[in-house]
């Protein structure tokens, strides 16, 4: 119900639904003051009982009116009423009912609460139990539920983002404006954020006055002050949900939730990474209610929330209003409804002191023992000091068991709040995290005028630590003690809710007691107390108060649950940022991309890169086709392959060379200028890290390159080695894998290939098997290594990144006569498992130099990482892994990598694993499938015949142990 | 047959730099800047700067980037520098700093290893807000500091008011791009 003045926009009507009945409401509305203006009261169902529920707050600690915001991939389960800003066309809907809002067919469970007490689950599906996951589960989750996730992805975006301040002030409230308001004029980097879309907090929702305006004109005016300021940040619809290290604080910003749909380009939420040099928690407090019994009607509510309804948004949810108070704050509504004309019809307080609430019935030393009322509140039973019941009609009634300082924020570094007497609230403890002052309600500091002053001061002192000047200036306002008498529940018969959002009633707090779950973190876990979306922001202390009460222990020796972010739900997008699709993470494209897209290459991911899986041609229809001739004609005559993802590593230095020494396992020192070395490097426990090859381009000029999954883990690992190992050592490392372009022109005839465009003399005599060297490709400066990865003649050439482009076409170009191919990855792959090199699936972390086959080249004359360690007796042991080549006994069998190798006649158990595949492909040089592996004792098993057993595909195929070089052994190709 | 003459191609894989113009963004690739790293040998500190004065570069400190011209230097880390210049006259930048330092510094070519792009507009610190942690609000003319954009690692420069200079890894240049743009959308 509508009624007068208010801080809505009534120039602006808005058209709204629920449940799919159209209703009107205004700018500045939200969901539910929309829903209370057009009378509706009955906003959900409760999650267990399928009670029916109004709202009970009017902010985001709300538990009850949680609706399914939005349609179709937009649909928002849980969105709180209280917090969705009213847009024109918003469509919500309830939940947790079915088939409607009005009647529920799953209120059966009402009848049936008796039975369905705090446990019972756990206590009633016990048998069978294989039932729980199958059956019992799936249908008490269909019963007892929230709402429903939109199944489609979410098609908004989201950003990410980081800001810096001095000081973030965290409410915008009293105390946080009047701390934005000081250290802003101080000229100090000030972020203020707020959760509500106006900012204000409670001066907008009270009718006291600020410096001789009205609460919440000072508010706008300050606020508008507040944004003339270049160094102050206003980020209302922001919630600061955690609270992190070194002052970073997280804040989830709702850019466009009060939009249909968020404007072409711009993100629905932008999550904020807030870098503060000193942080304020003006971030108020929440109203807590009293337990009695059937309090959980709509139509009753927070009597703070009734208020701010009333005074902010003009509405009331019904004519006659009753109040339920054990503190002066509560009267503050009596007063504040009656001015508006509304009917108060009582005020019950449970105290017997303090001053009557004028022209209106007072009824002390009384309480609310029932209420009546369907699907909204129809009356309540009163019972008076003298014992007499009364029962009192009336369609609103508002609850008052004090306030509880909004403390999340400074326990999310487990610090723990305290109790304080005065206020009957727990209040910020020591320890919160560092730089974060407290500051107005959420302090315990209650008045409007004591909130403006701390605020003021909070700011002073946090900008006194960094040095900057800032003088207190507040307002005068209302400064009234807090007068509360602390009284948590009605006993009584009936069920008496503390939870509301988790049908949590107070006997489920005694059947906790009962089953002697009394620690407060058990009793959250056993009634479910405190959990879900609200995180029990209204029933907590109610709760833990009331087991105090069963145990006969005080509240602070009862404790409260830890507060852990986010303070308040956040959209899993946020999280996510953009990265996510094919935004996940970055792309990094080789210098050839454009090329081999041209050519209608086919992509593999390798790591980030995108490389070249083979290049399809007309009428091949299969992958195999591709590869076959790739690797055919290579063998053939020449083929090139992009190789710039290989990492490349520039060390120079006077003790370049001995570096090398010390991080490879075999000598680099010695290498002559022009050439090249294969180099094996190893962990520190002597095990495998990595292999390349390292060319000497100068007297102190080293490249190294590494395999393309541990270009960055090599590099950081040899920083390592240089900064904290061996500082004293002249050597200076550059990653220069992107400086380069390099392809691998590989074949009898890559020579001649070259030579149409190399401008120097490149014949075997002048540039040998392991030769490198500067060269120029029409006066380009270039690169040239003789090297092999294929078995063939082959070399590497690198220019400069942009021409890399240029260099493939040029190769291509230049080779057309030859018959040239481009090839990719798969090829890669054949070419080095028919050749015997060792690869990521050989070298995965447990393989030794010795298993490797390479051995040899763990030099014993000198010092390096991993060679201590490679010595020891087991990775010696002549029945270790060693590296052999497969073949299928029966050449047409195909061989599947992962195989295990079982000796003949052995049973295939884990008892008789000889070793297991690593890797496999199809020879065309050889017609059949060919493996490498690693085998027990492999060295000395050649020509012996096993079973590869693949369990997980259900093969065994006969294989016969070979060597692991299969085209070429003598390595004459490479030479010549 | 004659030898070829190879024809570069800009990061973004253009034969013209890219420009875009996003509200009061403005986002152009600069092809046209030469990179080579400079790191100070052991115990040749002096002999670099003799040498960095005698070419008139500065080589700044943590944080910042020289204004020398025609070659200015980016802070690295200790001891170490990007050199920047252009490309139209220093196309070969680390020859023409390898025959400066000589032995006393070791340079390496990084012109290919980076794409960058040039930023300009009023509201810059808007985008880059959504992109890295840098606090570029505080940020002076001369600045330039190593951050992460989109999982990338990145150097961001002010090189004026309204003007920023981004260094990103060239093969992940459209990716870079993808973020400029995206986030530049999201300010517009």
């Amino acid at each position: 119900m509508r009624i007068a003045g208010g801080q809505i926009d009534r120039g602006q009507s808005l058209r709204f639904t629920f449940d799919g009945v159209g209703y009107q409401g205004h700018a500045g509305d939200t969901l539910a003051s929309a829903l209370l203006a057009n009378g509706v009261r009955l906003m959900g169902r409760s999650f267990k009982y399928h009670r029916p529920r109004g709202v009970v707050a009017a902010g985001s600690e709300e538990p009850n009116a949680l609706v399914e915001l939005r349609t179709g991939a937009r649909r928002e389960p849980n969105t709180r009423a209280t917090t969705a800003e009213l847009y024109d066309g918003l469509v919500a809907q309830s939940q947790n009912r079915w088939p409607s809002l009005r009647f529920d067919a799953m209120a059966v469970n009402d009848l049936l609460s008796p039975f369905l007490a705090a446990g019972f689950y756990y206590k009633t599906f016990m048998w069978p139990k294989a039932f729980w996951e199958k059956l019992y589960e799936p249908i008490i989750r269909r019963a007892a539920g929230l709402g429903r996730a939109a199944l489609e992805p979410d098609p908004d975006s989201y950003d990410k983002g980081f800001l810096h301040c001095d000081l973030l002030v965290i409410g915008a409230g009293p105390a946080g404006l009047s701390a934005a308001l000081t250290a802003g004029r101080a000229g100090a980097r000030v972020i203020l954020a707020d959760e509500d879309f106006t900012p204000g907090g409670r001066l907008n929702a009270e009718t006291f006055a600020v410096g001789g305006v009205a609460g919440a004109d000072w508010a706008a005016a300050s606020v508008a002050e507040l944004a003339t300021m270049p160094n102050v940040r206003l980020m209302a619809r922001t919630t600061v949900a955690g609270a992190f290290d070194h002052g970073i604080y997280a804040a989830v910003e709702r850019v466009s939730d009060h939009l249909a749909t968020p404007l072409p380009g711009k993100p629905r939420q932008v999550l904020w990474r807030i870098y503060s040099r000193r942080a304020l928690l003006c971030a108020g407090a929440l109203e807590r209610p009293i337990a009695f019994a059937n309090n959980d009607r709509p139509g009753v509510m927070l009597a703070g929330a009734l208020r701010a309804y009333a005074n902010r948004w003009a509405v009331v949810p019904g004519q006659r209003v009753a109040l339920f108070v054990n503190n002066d704050d509560g009267l503050r509504t009596a007063t504040d409804l009656a001015a508006q004309g509304i009917t108060v019809v009582a005020v019950v307080d449970v105290r017997q002191g303090g001053t009557l609430v004028p022209g209106i019935r007072h009824l002390k030393g009384a309480r609310v023992v029932d209420t009546a009322g369907r699907l909204g509140l129809s009356a309540i039973t009163v019972r008076l000091a003298n014992g007499q019941r009364e029962r009192i009609a009336c369609e609103a009634l508002g609850v008052s068991g004090g306030w509880n300082p909004t403390v999340a924020l400074t326990s999310h570094h487990r610090s723990r709040p305290v109790w304080e007497e005065a206020i009957a609230a727990f209040v910020p403890g020591a320890g919160g995290p560092v730089g974060l002052r407290v500051a107005g309600a959420a302090a315990g500091v209650f008045s409007t005028a004591a909130a403006l002053r701390s605020g003021a001061q909070g700011a002073v002192a946090a900008l006194g630590d960094l040095g900057i000047a800032a003088r207190a200036e507040v307002p005068e306002a209302e400064d009234g003690p807090v007068a509360i008498a602390p009284f948590w529940q009605v006993a009584g018969k009936g069920r008496a809710w503390v939870d509301l959002q988790n049908d949590v009633t107070v006997k489920d707090i005694a059947l906790a007691k009962q089953e002697n779950f009394t620690a407060v973190e058990h009793v959250k876990r056993y009634t479910t107390l405190g959990m879900a979306t609200d995180q029990g922001k209204t029933g907590n202390v109610v709760g833990l108060a009331v087991m105090a009460e069963l145990t006969g222990k005080t509240i602070p020796e009862t404790g409260t649950t830890m507060y852990r972010p986010p303070y308040t739900p956040v959209a899993m997008g946020a999280f996510a940022g953009r990265s996510v699709g094919r935004e996940f993470r970055p792309v990094r494209r080789t210098p050839s991309h454009y090329w081999a897209r041209e050519q209608g290459a086919v992509f593999v991911e390798v790591g980030m890169w995108m490389r070249a899986q083979w290049f399809p041609k007309a009428g091949e229809t299969g992958w195999r086709q591709s590869v076959d001739r790739e690797a055919l004609a290579t063998r053939a005559s020449v083929g090139i392959c992009d190789v710039t993802t290989l990492g490349k590593i520039d060390l120079q230095g006077t003790d370049a060379g001995g570096f090398l020494d010390r991080v490879y396992a075999n000598t680099f020192s010695t290498l002559a200028v022009g050439r090249v070395r294969y180099g094996l490097m190893l962990r520190e426990d002597g095990m495998v890290m990595d292999d390349g090859t390292t060319a000497r381009m100068g007297e102190d000029h080293y490249v190294m390159t590494t395999t393309t999954a541990n270009a960055v883990a090599v590099f950081r690992h040899l920083e390592f080695c240089r900064q904290c190992l061996w500082p004293e050592l002249d050597v200076q490392l550059m990653s220069t894998t992107e400086a380069w372009a390099q392809y691998s022109v590989a074949g009898p005839n890559a020579r001649k290939l070259l030579e149409k465009l190399v401008d120097q003399d490149i014949s075997d005599a002048a540039f040998p098997y392991m030769a490198c060297g500067h060269i120029t490709i029409g006066g380009l400066r270039a690169r040239l290594f003789r090297i092999s990865f294929s078995g063939e003649l082959a070399y590497e050439i690198a220019v400069p990144t942009r021409y890399g482009d240029g260099l493939i076409r040029a190769l291509m170009a230049a080779g057309a006569a030859f018959g040239a191919v481009a090839y990719g990855t798969e090829t890669l792959g054949v070419l080095r498992v028919e050749k015997g090199h060792a690869a990521g699936n050989e070298l995965n972390g447990t393989t030794s130099a010795l298993a490797l086959g390479l051995g040899k080249m763990v030099s014993r004359k000198k010092d390096a990482i991993g060679v201590v360690l490679a010595g020891r007796a087991g990775m010696a042991a002549p029945d270790g892994l060693r590296l052999v080549g497969f073949r299928p006994v029966d050449a047409a069998e195909p061989l599947a990598a992962g195989s295990h190798f079982i000796a003949a006649g052995k049973p295939a158990d884990a008892a008789h694993d000889d070793g297991y595949m690593t890797s496999v492909v199809y020879s065309p040089h050889l017609g059949h499938s060919i493996g490498l592996g690693l085998l027990k004792s492999g060295q000395d098993r050649m020509g012996e015949r096993l079973r590869a057993v693949n369990p997980l595909k259900g093969t065994a195929v006969e294989v016969e142990v070979v060597s692991p070089h299969f085209v070429d052994p003598d390595g004459e190709r490479l030479r010549g | 047959m004659d030898k070829m003459r190879l024809q570069p191609l800009t990061a973004l894989g253009g034969v013209e730099p890219a420009r875009d113009v996003i509200g009061a963004v403005e986002i152009v690739e600069n092809a046209g800047i030469a990179l080579a790293s400079l790191a100070t040998r052991r115990g040749q500190g002096s002999a670099v700067a003799a040498a960095a004065r005698a070419m008139g570069l500065g080589l700044p400190g943590p944080g910042m980037v020289s204004a020398s011209a025609p070659c200015a230097a980016l802070w690295l880390g200790p001891d170490q520098w990007m050199v920047l210049a252009e490309s139209a006259s220093h196309e070969d930048l680390a020859a023409v700093l390898g025959t400066a330092f000589g032995a006393a510094a070791s340079v390496t070519e990084q012109t290919g290893g980076w794409v960058c792009f040039d930023l300009n507009g009023p509201a810059l610190s808007d985008l880059f807000e959504r992109l890295c942690a840098v606090d570029t609000r505080a940020m002076a003319a001369g600045s330039g500091t190593r951050s992460v954009i989109d999982h990338l690692g990145c150097y961001v420069i002010c090189r004026a008011a309204g003007q920023f200079r981004v260094f990103g890894p060239r093969s992940s240049a459209a990716s870079l791009h993808h973020a400029l743009t995206t986030a530049a959308r999201s300010i517009a």
